[in-house]
């Protein structure tokens, strides 16, 4: 469905306020978060099948990633001091609050199943604290979606059923390609299965997202601007990266050439959305137009002999007021 | 601690017009009755009386002193340091014939509220009085209220990091009094009381103005079968509510937060499944 090209607002200004999250700390936090949540699964994969380079290597990248991420959420806090407000509830209806709390269980776990596989000591101890990091870590890579979903953000929220599934994908992408990248290639086996199939499942994710904004109205703020631009580089890195670690994926060089092009789609794609969001929180149509659209619907399954109607009688009725965006 | 697990459509207790009471759903159980704003923008002179009255009431900063070419509107939009602000548009509704459409805006207070919903701190809070209120001394400025909130209200203050919007001046109405906005109205566009006498009256005006020949009065945010249940401050418009800024079929984004987290399990699931099957096979 074309959206009519002309619709009514105040002035050309926005309806809902833009995004004060900001760059490069919140899209770089759903990078990390999910490279770490991913990488935390892979490390107790190939703990369990004795590839303890892979898990070792994967624990670090898990503990690195948090930690950064821990730094970009405070730093992105209007009143960083008061971050630990974050623990004074907890709320389901928040997905911020459920995330708080999943990085709270997850950080420490991640922490000490690093430090036991790079130090060598408690190793029950480190066994454990894979386990849980493995446990937690899917909530830590997928929560986010519902965290940007659920806004008034037209680019996001049309995208509550999908972003799930992208958001985990690209975790997947983003933890293989690095255990891809920087692992030998004979103890890279988990990495490389998980990057091939992280990489296949964000293509199709992917796909339908962009179906459902499409019918949503919302897929202009995903396909032009910095977003479009973002989310097609990510789509060819991950094409790339996809082939190359499927047919060459044992050769060295080529390991670490797909697994590069790996997380670099997976940031991309986190970065491409994110943008998306803002895009559609900033031009006023991506808000009036799908709701207009929808109470037409309405209006037309209630009084079917209306139907005909042409997109109501505003557009067009006030010269002054019509916004050419 | 919250108690509240259900998002906010869960059924609970309701008021007499059939629509959530908000206040007895956030627990209180004996509660004063719900108060609300009906703006009526057919009698708005544009004067901003409001916007000053709740700027000194309330203590909120200026926020900027630009010409924006605008019309008469200087001030642009509800932001974090604007709780009330008067939009004018100017009409031409055929050749040679034009009209002045003015409106003050303010928070929707709604019975649904996105942004109560999502605050991770518990900052936001629902008052005795069923409206929706920010505790500055909680909140740590995480900015989600501002992107969850449909008609674009809440904002962050770049000076303090916090999120800010009208209380609906909780600290006057708790002693009885009118809220300074309304206080300041030199026509009663804007009317303050219990929300199911406002919503009554407002019917009463609508009826009037439509026998009075003015067919394109319609209220805004007053059934609560809307897509937030409901404002508790809600307004007569004289066009469509985009024509004023306003979203024509705001809905509260939390209704589908159930189904994101059913996504968001299947999604997590799917991926630890993936990360384990990766395993498999034999080592090469």
């Amino acid at each position: 469905m074309v959206p009519p090209a002309e619709f009514t607002s105040y002035y050309g200004r926005p309806v809902i306020k833009e995004v004060v999250w900001g760059v490069p700390d919140v899209p770089g936090y759903l990078f990390l978060g999910g490279l770490a949540g991913a990488s935390s699964l892979l490390a107790a994969s190939a703990e369990l099948t004795g590839r303890h380079e892979l898990a070792r290597t994967a624990k670090t990248a898990a503990v690195g990633a948090i930690s950064l991420s821990a730094l970009a959420l405070v730093q992105d806090l209007g009143r960083p001091a008061r971050f630990i407000n974050m623990l004074r509830v907890f709320k389901p209806t928040s997905p911020m609050s459920i995330g708080s709390w999943l990085l709270t269980a997850y950080g420490p776990a991640a922490g000490v199943a690093a430090a036991s596989a790079l130090t060598g000591r408690v190793p029950r101890i480190g066994r454990a604290a894979t386990a849980a990091a493995a446990m937690v870590g899917p909530g830590v890579a997928s929560y986010t979606a519902a965290l940007l979903a659920d806004t008034a953000v037209p680019a996001w929220h049309d995208a509550h059923r999908e972003l799930p599934y992208l958001f985990v994908s690209s975790a997947a992408t983003a933890a293989g390609g690095l255990g891809l990248a920087l692992v030998r290639p004979e103890h890279a086996g988990p990495a490389r299965n998980l990057a091939v199939a992280g990489a296949s499942a964000e293509l199709v994710a992917r796909n339908l997202l962009i179906r459902r904004v499409r019918r949503a109205g919302t897929v202009e703020a995903y396909q032009s601007g910095r977003a479009g631009h973002l989310m097609a580089a990510a789509e060819v890195l991950g094409v790339s990266g996809l082939s190359i670690a499927a047919t060459l994926g044992r050769n060295r060089v080529a390991a670490a050439l797909a697994g590069t092009a790996l997380v670099a789609s997976s940031a991309l794609t986190r970065f491409g959305v994110f943008y998306a969001g803002r895009i559609s929180a900033r031009d006023p149509k991506y808000t009036v137009v799908p709701q207009r659209d929808r109470l037409r619907r309405q209006d037309q399954a209630e009084s079917p002999a209306d139907a005909g109607l042409p997109a109501a009688g505003l557009v067009g009725q006030h010269g002054l007021l019509q916004c050419l965006g | 601690m919250s108690t509240r697990v259900a998002p906010a459509f869960a059924a609970g207790p309701t008021d007499a017009a059939g629509g959530l009471d908000p206040a007895a759903r956030s627990g209180y159980a004996d509660h004063p009755p719900r108060m609300g704003f009906f703006t009526d923008t057919s009698v708005c002179i544009g004067c901003k009386a409001c916007e000053v009255a709740c700027k000194e009431w309330n203590k909120v900063p200026e926020d900027g002193l630009e010409l924006t070419g605008m019309s008469y509107d200087n001030t642009g939009s509800l932001s974090a340091s604007t709780w009330r602000h008067v939009a004018f548009i100017e009409q031409i509704v055929r050749a040679g014939d034009s009209r002045w459409l003015m409106s003050s805006d303010v928070c929707k207070h709604c019975t649904e509220a996105a942004c109560l919903d999502v605050c991770p701190t518990g900052a936001l809070m629902r008052s005795e009085f069923g409206t929706v209120v920010i505790q500055d001394d909680v909140c740590n400025g995480c900015g989600y209220c501002v992107s969850a909130c449909p008609f674009g209200v809440v904002g962050r203050r770049e000076t303090d990091g916090g999120a800010h919007k009208c209380t609906l001046c909780y600290d006057r109405i708790g002693d009885g009094l009118t809220p300074a906005c309304a206080k300041a109205c030199p026509t009663e566009s804007i009317q303050f009381g219990p929300l199911d006498e406002l919503r009554e009256r407002a019917q009463g005006r609508l009826r009037e103005l439509h026998d009075a020949g003015t067919p394109q009065a319609r209220l805004y945010g007053e059934d609560p079968a809307d897509g937030v249940g409901g404002a508790g401050a809600f307004f007569l418009l004289l066009d469509e509510p985009e024509v004023y800024g306003l979203p024509p079929d705001p809905v509260v984004t939390t209704r589908d937060l159930p189904r994101m987290w059913r996504h968001v399990a299947t999604a997590a699931a799917a991926l630890a499944a993936a990360a384990l099957l990766s395993g498999l096979g034999q080592r090469s």
